[in-house]
């Protein structure tokens, strides 16, 4: 079931064109990322569907209702792009606070802080907090009410990797009770392949959508593969491999994915000069940077 | 839609008492007020006027600048440093209007400025009965008026800084724009009456503008409505003699429409701001 459709969604700012035209739809359960640079326009594309802006031209549906209307705002959690919570409150009296907002018993605040693992902290200071509990916070407050859309921006910037990855168990855990989630990076290799789809945005403007393993395909980045040579044997692996490119002690060459089981069988055939080798794929920056060079 | 503005209110108290607006405001009415009361007592000796109320008479003077200052002190920040911390955008996605976000701000804001006002009148009015002893009852009256005109001074004020708040993009331009105000409305305006009225010399300004131009600032209303209810004379304000022909129920409809107005004017501004 489809929860968030925008059809041709365009948003200028004076002469700037922050968003282009941009078509997308999200269901129920799916998992979502926005990938682009800074000033790409992923932010202004959140906005929009919260219904904080309106847009120049095009449409946006959630679950059949106007961005902005009670009834959107009700089915809808936000986590805005680094937000601070005043830190004179504790995180307690701020879930507190929000549960009222949306006509919820203020005692499911405790509950709340636990599942995000806050609840030792709970009854201190926000200021106190490191950047990660304050970003717990924040998604304590998008958990409230079971929403069917969530809409987080830039959500695991700044975060270290152990709580990155808590963070995405806990979308997975979401999005298995059909929550959507779309949410944002600038960062392909933060996203940690835990989304299902990825749509790239450069310049306000969709240039790539699929998975994680799709755009592998598609840009059809070479491998590359590191070979070590046995001892006294350096000089005939690089005359054996006259394409390869010394790199201190081992040689770098590089391979299109269709040729990885050609290149395989030229390394077997001379293990008389190889001791050793590596091969790794292209990684996520790279990609990614394939990706946005590309749309540039 | 009066759970949320509560729960708004109670947040925004409790960051004001955090903060020490509460012991700030608190400590700086009580200060001037008991300086004041301290310095008023000896020259009014010889007046038949209770020691209370003329305490009262010279806590106007202090309150006219003082209130409004405590007022836009605790207020600009509102929707500046929401807008700053990223919280404001967030708010507005909840199932809250920005009525319900203005007056929860503005009703923990006003009692802040109610509580500040009441520990230095309270001050002042410990004195009073402690110099003139119980002669000084016949001036419970005016205190209780120049409590409830502080408190509609005060609303009027913070809605004030909000609107100016929600113009402003940062704090810091907030706070600039606030001082200003004060500047403007408090200091620069009577100023600038009292200039008028020496050029005109007694002419149409003097007879017809002046005393709507005096009606029309809320600091203005607050002082002619509580000098002229107290009978009492103001010494430390020239505008006062002119002032007694104003009928009384001018000052009060206009300290009465300030605060309507001035939150009117807050929601317009916040109604600009696009987070
Ligand atoms: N309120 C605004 N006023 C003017 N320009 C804006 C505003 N918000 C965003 N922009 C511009 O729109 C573009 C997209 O910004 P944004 O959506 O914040 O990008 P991202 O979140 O991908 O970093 C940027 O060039 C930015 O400068
Ligand atoms: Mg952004």
């Amino acid at each position: 079931m489809t929860i968030l459709t925008l059809t041709d969604l365009s948003k200028r700012f004076g002469s700037q064109t922050a968003l282009d035209a941009v078509s997308l739809s999200v269901s129920a359960g799916e998992r979502v990322a926005l990938l682009g640079h800074n000033g790409a326009g992923k932010s202004t594309l959140m906005k929009l569907v919260l219904g904080l802006m309106v847009a120049d031209d095009g449409t946006i549906e959630l679950a059949g209702h106007a961005p902005g209307s009670a009834v959107a705002r009700s089915l809808t959690a936000y986590l805005p792009e680094n937000v601070a919570f005043h830190p004179s409150l504790t995180g307690r009296e701020l879930i507190r606070h929000y549960l009222r907002l949306r006509g919820q018993d203020p005692r499911g605040a405790d509950a709340l802080l636990e599942r995000v693992g806050l609840g030792a902290a709970a009854r201190r200071r926000i200021g106190g907090y490191s950047k990660g509990m304050r970003q717990r916070v924040g998604l304590a407050q998008a958990l409230i009410g079971a929403p069917r859309l969530m809409v987080l921006d830039e959500p695991t910037s700044g975060l270290d990797p152990i709580s990155r990855r808590d963070f995405y168990a806990l979308l997975d855990e979401l999005a298995g009770q059909g929550t959507a989630i779309l949410l944002s990076s600038h960062a392909l290799s933060e996203l940690e392949a835990r989304t299902d789809r990825i749509l790239v945005l450069s310049q306000g403007r969709l240039v790539a959508e699929g998975t994680l393993a799709g755009l592998r395909r598609q840009a059809a980045l070479p491998l590359s593969v590191f070979l070590r040579a046995r001892p006294g044997q350096g000089a005939a692996l690089a005359i054996a491999f006259p394409e390869a490119m010394v790199e201190g002690d081992v040689l770098r060459l590089s391979c299109a994915p269709p040729d990885k089981l050609a290149m395989l069988e030229r390394i077997a055939a001379r293990r008389d000069l190889v001791a050793d080798f590596d091969l790794s794929p292209p990684s996520l920056d790279d990609l990614y940077a394939h990706i946005s060079g590309r749309a540039a | 839609m009066l759970r949320r503005l509560l729960s708004t209110a109670g947040l925004e108290f409790r960051i004001a008492l955090r903060n020490r607006w509460v012991a700030m405001g608190a400590a700086m009415m009580v200060l001037f007020s008991l300086v004041l009361s301290a310095a008023g007592a000896a020259p009014a000796g010889g007046l038949a006027a209770d020691p209370l109320s003329v305490t009262v008479a010279s806590l106007v003077s202090l309150a006219v600048y003082l209130v409004p200052l405590i007022a836009l002190l605790i207020s600009f920040d509102a929707v500046a440093g929401e807008a700053e911390r990223g919280t404001l955008p967030l708010h507005l996605t909840y199932p809250l209007s920005r009525w319900e976000l203005l007056l929860g701000k503005l009703l923990a804001q006003l009692g802040v400025v109610v509580l500040a006002v009441l520990a230095g009148y309270a001050a002042a009015a410990a004195m009073a009965f402690a110099t003139g002893g119980l002669r000084a009852a016949e001036g419970l009256a005016a205190l209780w008026r120049l409590t409830w005109t502080s408190a509609l001074l005060g609303a009027a004020f913070l809605s004030l800084g909000h609107a100016v708040s929600a113009l402003s993009r940062r704090a810091s331009g907030a706070a600039a724009l606030a001082i200003g105000l004060w500047l403007v409305m408090i200091v620069l305006y009577d100023l600038g009456l009292l200039a008028a009225i020496m050029a005109d010399d007694g002419g149409r300004f003097t007879t017809q503008v002046f005393p709507w131009a005096l009606v029309l600032n809320p600091a203005d209303a607050f002082r002619i409505f509580n000098l002229a209810a107290s009978e009492a004379v103001d010494a430390a304000s020239g505008l006062a003699g002119a002032a007694s022909s104003i009928a009384i129920w001018k000052p009060l409809a206009s300290l009465i429409l300030w605060p309507v107005l001035a939150a009117g004017l807050a929601r317009l501004s916040l109604a600009r701001v696009m987070p």
